[in-house]
């Protein structure tokens, strides 16, 4: 029986330009969002219609997330925000169809997305304040003795937020389908026992099921805790003082 | 004991600290459902702080996660 992290092999499919299967579905979630939501706007009609309604609840629902965690100048973050949102929900979402891989399993892709946040975070605040982002670590009305140790915690606190952004995601998705894989394993298992435990072979299965529905909210939640926490960071870059 | 067994009841004890990182998950949510019952029309306007608390808490279990599992597959 296959392991249940096998699914997470990396395969290439050109070797020569080192196009795999992660590219191809990384590719394939960008090719689903640009022409889903292409798809969806081509009329702009005033009163949506079904597909336009979804893009529009989706716009929307990004916007307000943006807009409660930085305020009105945090728009300017939109296009990112938005990307980032859609990637990694379709990327989710993509995986949960059985058979095919799931791209945000990999820590180098959700590291490289929040590397590409907090990479936005620094160069914006320090192109924005200057040495002023520097007031980030700072805390007002902080004790002067209590002062450098609160500098190391906000400084390694800050340091760590790239590891943990990415760390969660990947490890969601990554748990997610290993239980999923385990408890698929379990009816092969069963079934093939034989005499009794045959017959409980579709206890298992009804729990994979479960599981299924349990990791379609795990890849929403996921989607919009990678943006709230983007939105987040950001509002640092803005607004850098405590 | 061999290391092997070792290493496996390493990934066992790591796997204490995702329970522990469930109970907090578990207090963050239970705290904003019973404040949402007692003044529902705030608790929208919530709702984002919790999952923010949610998803802090649930990293720490996660590291834990990641700890069992490089012990276990590498």
């Amino acid at each position: 029986m296959a392991s249940p992290i096998e699914q997470f092999q990396i395969k290439p499919i050109i070797p020569v330009i080192n196009f795999t299967n992660s590219s191809l579905f990384m590719i394939g979630a960008a090719a689903v969002i640009v022409g889903g939501l292409l798809l969806a706007t081509r009329k702009r009609a005033v009163v949506p219609g079904r597909a336009q309604s979804v893009a529009e609840v989706l716009h929307d629902f990004v916007a307000n997330t943006l807009v409660d965690a930085t305020g009105k100048e945090g728009m300017k973050f939109f296009p990112l925000v938005f990307s980032l949102f859609m990637f990694v929900l379709t990327a989710n979402l993509l995986g949960m169809i059985p058979g095919f891989f799931t791209v945000t399993s990999h820590i180098i892709v959700t590291f490289a997305l929040a590397m590409l946040v907090i990479g936005t975070v620094v160069i914006y605040g320090f192109m924005k304040h200057g040495t002023h982002f520097l007031g980030l670590f700072v805390p007002s009305g902080v004790p002067g003795w209590l002062l450098p140790f609160i500098v190391v915690i906000e400084l390694i606190s800050f340091l760590s937020r790239p590891i943990s952004l990415s760390l969660r995601l990947f490890a969601n998705m990554l748990a997610g389908h290993i239980a999923l894989k385990v408890f698929a394993g379990f009816v092969v298992a069963l079934l093939g026992a034989g005499g009794a435990l045959t017959i409980l072979a579709p206890l298992p299965l009804l729990m994979a099921v479960a599981l299924m529905a349990l990791e379609f909210l795990v890849a929403a939640l996921q989607a919009y805790v990678f943006t709230v926490l983007t939105c987040i960071y950001l509002n640092d870059a803005l607004h850098p003082g405590h | 004991m061999d290391p092997v067994a070792f290493k496996f009841l390493g990934a066992g004890l790591a796997c204490i600290g995702m329970g522990l990182a469930a109970m907090g998950v578990g207090n963050i949510f239970g705290n904003f459902l019973s404040g949402a019952l007692r003044n529902p029309s705030a608790a929208d306007g919530q709702f984002a702080r919790a999952f923010i608390g949610a998803a802090l808490a649930e990293g720490l279990g996660i590291f834990c996660l990641v700890v069992a599992l490089v012990l276990l597959f590498t």
